[in-house]
């Protein structure tokens, strides 16, 4: 659904900005692994493409708010880490397919890169409410790209929170990768979810492979619309039927099973794919 | 007092002329969590192909100022898949649909209408002639009359009488009246123009190209004086050929200088990408505008923008004498 929403709040997190608006119907029906899509740059704005994001936080407030966390990397998230409380600002949402959770009280480890880690906080609040163990590893180049350290600490009361940096500035030198593999062993871990960018999932993925568990990614590909119709954000995923078929993160994702997922061909068309040129006969009869 | 909005695409009545444009409403059910279908005055589906097509590889979009490039290539699930899935959803449920069809050799156009001719739900056919032709080292369709018109003719010969074969033109041609002419005269009973002039942008921090497939579509804002000025042309060569203007619509008021350049329906594309709604909105703001002017039917309009200087605004008495 459309909302136009009120900034309620904005801040600043270390090296991005989260912005809380009050959008109810869109608060009330959202699940975690949901995205909401954003209009920049107001009303007669010369940008076309609505921008895509995870929701950090759904709060009961004023009927329903939920925060946003971005990096004000182009025009239009700069437009945006510009807005003040009271701005309104256009929302499409929730969207896409959340992420399924277990039935069972089971071990899970949240892996989170960059501000991919913002979408990991309400699937922890929804699995611990399941009995849960939530472990956490966050990570990202430098200390102050490390999104969430401190919820995550917070939140798990019981378990652990490793961090990353490449840099070294924090926690563990190297990528949450590298850290994963020494997480889901010594927690014993039964499944694993991910959100970054794609050469973390596919690492993450094949940690997860290797140590023979589940694995659900959350993946950040670039969007026009958000809502199926544009199919610009299409990546290789293998379906049911084994067959390879480009799907839109936006419709059939953003949540995927990781071993689902031909990340060593996202970029490209596999020849293997469904409609792929060459790829079988045309029948021009 | 509500304008009559009917249009005509040549015997065939759409109640309002906002149509979705082809490749921007997936297979209709993505809109369809939004608002009722039937409030469009058609939906123009996706390039339906004889094979399925996996498409370009990614990245597919990139953000240029007031618009966007594009390079899907087509991607779909084939004729089978869309009989079998897509086209009786939209059957079913009454929805008015105009099928876009793609093809690399004119058998294939051939082909597809022949899948089409027996299909329930079929309003119309859109023939995209901004296909490569295989047979063409690879150069469109679209851009020269005489490959256009041989689709057309072939598109023309199997479709059934009632339903109306549209002509999908380019802008990238010199001279998109004479390309229009020669669909017309192959028995194409409608035009659809503009399809996505190309363009191309170079990602400065990567110093290569910005899509995969190097040059892609353009659309949005940036085109719609490309398409009010082929609408124009085309509509004084033709004056008596329907057109569904199509290019950058993102307001009521660009629909409404298409209709006044000559077209009698406007196909809305990229400002769904952005609104999800924007087809009610730019039907509604239409309306809006055509009442402000005075008229009562949108027929009334068509065109309008041609009349001679000088010439009174006949409308405008019209509204007077009530």
């Amino acid at each position: 659904m459309q909302v136009t929403g009120t900034v309620l709040t904005t801040r600043r997190v270390d090296a991005y900005h989260a912005l809380t608006v009050v959008a109810p119907g869109i608060a009330e029906r959202f699940r975690p692994g949901h995205f909401v899509s954003v209009s920049v740059g107001g009303a007669n704005t010369a940008m076309v493409t609505r921008r895509a994001f995870y929701v950090h936080d759904v709060k009961p407030e004023y009927g329903g708010t939920v925060e946003l966390v971005f990096s004000a990397g182009g025009p239009g998230t700069a437009w945006l880490a510009e807005r003040r409380a009271r701005d309104t600002i256009d929302l499409v949402g929730p969207l896409g397919r959340p992420f399924p959770l277990p039935r069972d009280p089971v071990h899970c480890v949240l892996v989170g890169s960059e501000y991919g880690s913002a979408v990991l906080f309400p699937l922890a609040d929804a699995l611990a409410e399941r009995g849960c163990r939530v472990d956490f590893v966050l990570g990202a180049a430098s200390a102050d790209r490390v999104f969430g350290a401190m919820r995550a600490r917070r939140m798990a009361e019981r378990a652990t929170v490793t961090l990353t940096t490449e840099d070294g500035s924090l926690g563990v030198r190297g990528t949450v990768s590298d850290a994963l593999p020494a997480v889901v062993a010594g927690t014993r871990a039964d499944v694993v979810y991910a959100c970054g960018p794609m050469r973390t999932l596919r690492a993450v993925t094949a940690v997860a492979i290797e140590a023979d568990i589940p694995v659900q990614v959350a993946v950040e590909e670039s969007m026009a619309c958000g809502i199926g119709i544009c199919m610009t954000c299409v990546l290789p995923v293998i379906g049911d039927d084994g067959v390879t078929r480009m799907t839109r993160a936006c419709a059939e994702g953003p949540v995927f099973r990781g071993e689902r997922v031909r990340f060593e061909d996202v970029g490209t068309i596999p020849f293997d794919a469904l409609g792929a040129p060459g790829g079988g006969a045309r029948h021009v009869s | 007092m509500s304008v009559d909005m009917r249009t005509f695409l040549g015997h065939v009545e759409l109640a309002n002329p906002i149509t979705t444009a082809a490749g921007c409403a997936a297979s209709g059910r993505e809109l369809a969590q939004f608002f009722d279908l039937h409030r469009l005055g058609a939906l123009v589906t996706r390039s339906i192909t004889m094979a399925p097509r996996a498409g370009r590889p990614t990245p597919r979009m990139a953000e240029t100022p007031a618009g966007l490039l594009n390079a899907v290539g087509l991607q779909g699930p084939g004729v089978d898949a869309f009989l079998e899935r897509e086209l009786p959803w939209l059957a079913q449920r009454g929805i008015k649909t105009i099928v876009s069809i793609g093809g690399g050799t004119v058998a294939e156009y051939a082909a597809l209408a022949r899948r089409l001719a027996d299909a329930p739900g079929v309003t119309a056919v859109e023939v995209n002639l901004s296909c490569p032709n295989i047979e063409d080292r690879g150069r469109v369709f679209a851009r020269e009359g005489g490959a256009a018109a041989e689709v057309i003719a072939s598109v023309r010969s199997v479709m059934r009488y009632d339903v109306p074969v549209i002509a999908k033109l380019a802008p990238d041609v010199a001279d998109i009246a004479a390309v229009a002419r020669a669909c017309v005269d192959a028995g194409a009973d409608a035009l659809s123009m503009i399809n996505n002039p190309l363009g191309m942008s170079i990602d400065t921090v990567t110093l290569k190209p910005a899509l995969a497939a190097v040059t892609g579509g353009l659309s949005g804002p940036a085109i719609l004086p490309l398409a009010v000025r082929c609408v124009w042309q085309v509509h004084s060569a033709l004056p008596g050929t329907p057109i569904i203007g199509v290019g950058g619509v993102m307001t009521g008021a660009d629909a409404f200088q298409l209709i006044l350049a000559g077209a009698c329906a406007v196909g809305v594309g990229t400002a769904l990408f952005h609104d999800p709604y924007a087809c009610l909105r730019i039907e509604r703001e239409l309306e809006d505008l055509l009442r402000a002017r005075g008229f009562q039917r949108l027929a009334d309009a068509v065109g309008l923008a041609h009349r001679p200087p000088g010439s009174a605004a006949r409308h405008l008495h019209e509204e007077s004498s009530l």
